[in-house]
């Protein structure tokens, strides 16, 4: 059972909570008890279905930010082998909110990169909460750099609320930081897929998502700002950040009608945080799908579909 | 999908006023609180004589300072934005657009030209901060896409004013994408070996550092001009402490690595000129 649940899924966490209940009422034995369970479990699952299939924008970004969702570091976990972590910019620092290295996905090598909000208090603060600093993204263009010289395809997951609008970042250059990532990104010519996992905030999303295939998990968000922050310019007031999720248009089924992505990944029944491990599984199923296509482009064929996709935005 | 759409030449009537300052009017300098006339504050380039204030000033009068003659062609002037997302806050984004429109005299938030620069011609881009904060949706970032293009086709070296509150928010994930799509462009000039300058003013924030303005093969800025990604606001409020003097500006900038250079607005045409003369191959 997992332990947050969001405002909207009362019911379900009421169906829940007398499941529990009966369990420990019961030893297992009885008949009756476990029937119970199961008609609970139906409507669970039927609650799920029927909520999460109309999900507003703003139970979207709820839903993207939940903390049982899927890290960086669990991808790692389950979907790469022999991982490396690569630290250090060249320059300053190692970032700890973006990481990455080498590893094998499916016998596939690959240069793997990704952003991490982090699991439990300690994590998060050592993660910076997901927000990386400068150094992170001078991490990124160096591990680009390394994949495109050894001709090792990229993966990017993202996961972020933006990148750290702190003072020391602002000092080290974020923002010439995270243009000559975008750049690297446009100008490598190894296949590059990006996922954006859970929530894609700005530019500093911006600088890993750019790729030959860019895809998101079915109820993530990609913003230009967190409603909130977009409630409170133009709004003059935080509490509208309900409208101002709708407004934005940040949900992964508007990107894909807007061809800013390629691709959107279904979620397990209830969202990714319900089974963690079924949403990795699809993230690996679908990048494995890209990753056989895009391995069979010739280098300047990958350089010309990533210039056509971003030129033909308008 | 076009996010933009051309209105055809002639089915709108320039309201772009002649903004003629009539004498006896006063200026004062927010700065020094020195007072001139708005004359000779035009005469100075809008510079303080007294304390060396930049005041902010827009496409209208970068393109007379840097043009000879104040002669250029504008490029792609009818461009305007389609409101593609049906954003609405308190007001609708088409009637935000139409009333700066009307109330500016621009389309967007930048304009873009060639024109000679001391007997060379040279395409800039200049962003006009009073449409919508500078921000950046499809039509910026397509006009600034094709005059990359324009410069790379025509051999010319390129000239980017940056005065921008970053992506706009009204055009969503759609400004997201102008970031990757003007490195993109960028990326190709630079292919061909055609020299870029930034040149970032008051103000150059979020998407526009976060991309063409600090791609620059140089990056250079006006005097306490502020540049950075998060605002100074935002910044305060994560490190719960006040900053120090001088934080963002383009001296600060220029300390930290970022700025090549900090030119007065009197010396920017000689010294944008004999740049691109150097760099040219
Ligand atoms: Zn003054």
């Amino acid at each position: 059972m997992i332990k947050h649940f969001l405002s909207f899924e009362k019911q379900v966490s009421d169906l829940e909570g007398k499941i529990e209940e009966l369990r420990h009422l019961s030893s297992g034995a009885d008949i009756n008890i476990a029937e119970e369970i199961g008609k609970l479990q139906g409507a669970v699952s039927e609650e799920l279905r029927s909520t999460y299939s109309k999900l507003t924008a703003w139970q979207k970004v709820q839903v993207a930010r939940h903390p049982e969702r899927p890290h960086f570091e669990d991808i790692l976990n389950h979907l790469m082998e022999d991982y490396t972590p690569l630290s250090g910019d060249r320059n300053f620092a190692d970032d700890n909110a973006l990481t990455g290295g080498t590893a094998f996905f499916r016998g596939r090598s690959v240069v793997v990169i990704g952003i991490d909000k982090g699991k439990d208090t300690n994590d998060r603060i050592l993660k910076n909460f997901g927000m990386a600093r400068p150094e992170g993204y001078r991490k990124a263009i160096r591990l680009m750099q390394l994949a495109d010289q050894f001709s090792l395809p990229i993966l990017m997951f993202v996961d972020t609320a933006g990148a750290y609008p702190g003072k020391g970042a602002e000092e080290r250059g974020q923002a010439e930081a995270i243009a000559r990532c975008i750049q690297k990104s446009l100008q490598v010519s190894v296949p590059t897929i990006s996922v954006i996992t859970g929530e894609g905030g700005s530019g500093g999303a911006v600088a890993l998502a750019v790729a030959n295939n860019t895809l998101m998990l079915e109820h993530a968000i990609y913003s230009v700002i967190s409603p909130e922050g977009c409630s409170s310019i133009l709004w003059r007031s935080s509490e509208n950040a309900n409208h101002a999720a709708e407004a934005l248009k940040l949900t992964a089924q508007d990107m894909q009608k807007f061809n800013i992505i390629d691709e959107i990944i279904p979620e397990p029944t209830g969202g990714a945080h319900r089974d963690p491990h079924l949403a990795i599984k699809k993230i690996g199923d679908a990048v494995e799908n890209r990753l056989i296509n895009l391995l069979s482009l010739q280098k300047d064929e990958l350089l010309k579909l990533k210039e056509e996709k971003y030129l033909k935005i308008s | 999908m076009d996010w933009f759409k051309r209105i055809k030449e002639g089915i709108t009537t320039s309201t772009h006023e002649k903004k003629e300052t009539p004498d006896g009017l006063w200026s004062k300098c927010p700065k020094c609180k020195t007072i001139v006339t708005t004359k000779e504050q035009e005469e100075n380039l809008y510079v303080c004589f007294n304390c060396n204030y930049h005041h902010r000033i827009g496409s209208k009068e970068y393109f007379k300072i840097l043009f000879d003659n104040n002669k250029f062609t504008e490029l792609d002037k009818n461009i305007v934005s389609v409101d593609i997302l049906k954003f609405k806050d308190k007001k609708a984004y088409t009637e935000r657009i139409s009333s700066m429109q009307r109330n500016t005299g621009l389309k967007d938030a930048v304009r873009t030209a060639h024109g000679k620069i001391n007997n060379n011609i040279v395409v800039v881009a200049c962003m006009d901060f009073s449409f919508i904060g500078g921000s950046i949706g499809s039509v910026v970032g397509e006009k600034i896409a094709r005059a990359i293009d324009f410069a790379r086709v025509k051999n010319y070296p390129l000239l980017i004013i940056s005065k921008s509150g970053g992506a706009r928010m009204m055009e969503a994930g759609i400004s997201l994408m102008q970031l990757a799509k003007t490195s993109a462009k960028l990326a190709q000039l630079a292919e061909k070996g055609l020299p870029y300058i930034s040149l970032c003013t008051d103000p150059t924030f979020g998407g526009a550092t976060a991309s063409f303005s600090m791609l620059g093969d140089l990056n250079i800025a006006e005097p306490n001009a502020l540049i950075g990604f998060a605002g100074p606001k935002v910044v305060k409020e994560t490190i719960g402490k006040d900053l120090p003097e001088g934080f963002q500006t383009a001296e600060f900038l220029k300390e930290k690595g970022f700025i090549d250079i900090i030119i007065d607005r009197k010396d920017l045409k000689e010294k944008i000129s004999q740049l691109f003369r150097i760099m040219k191959k």
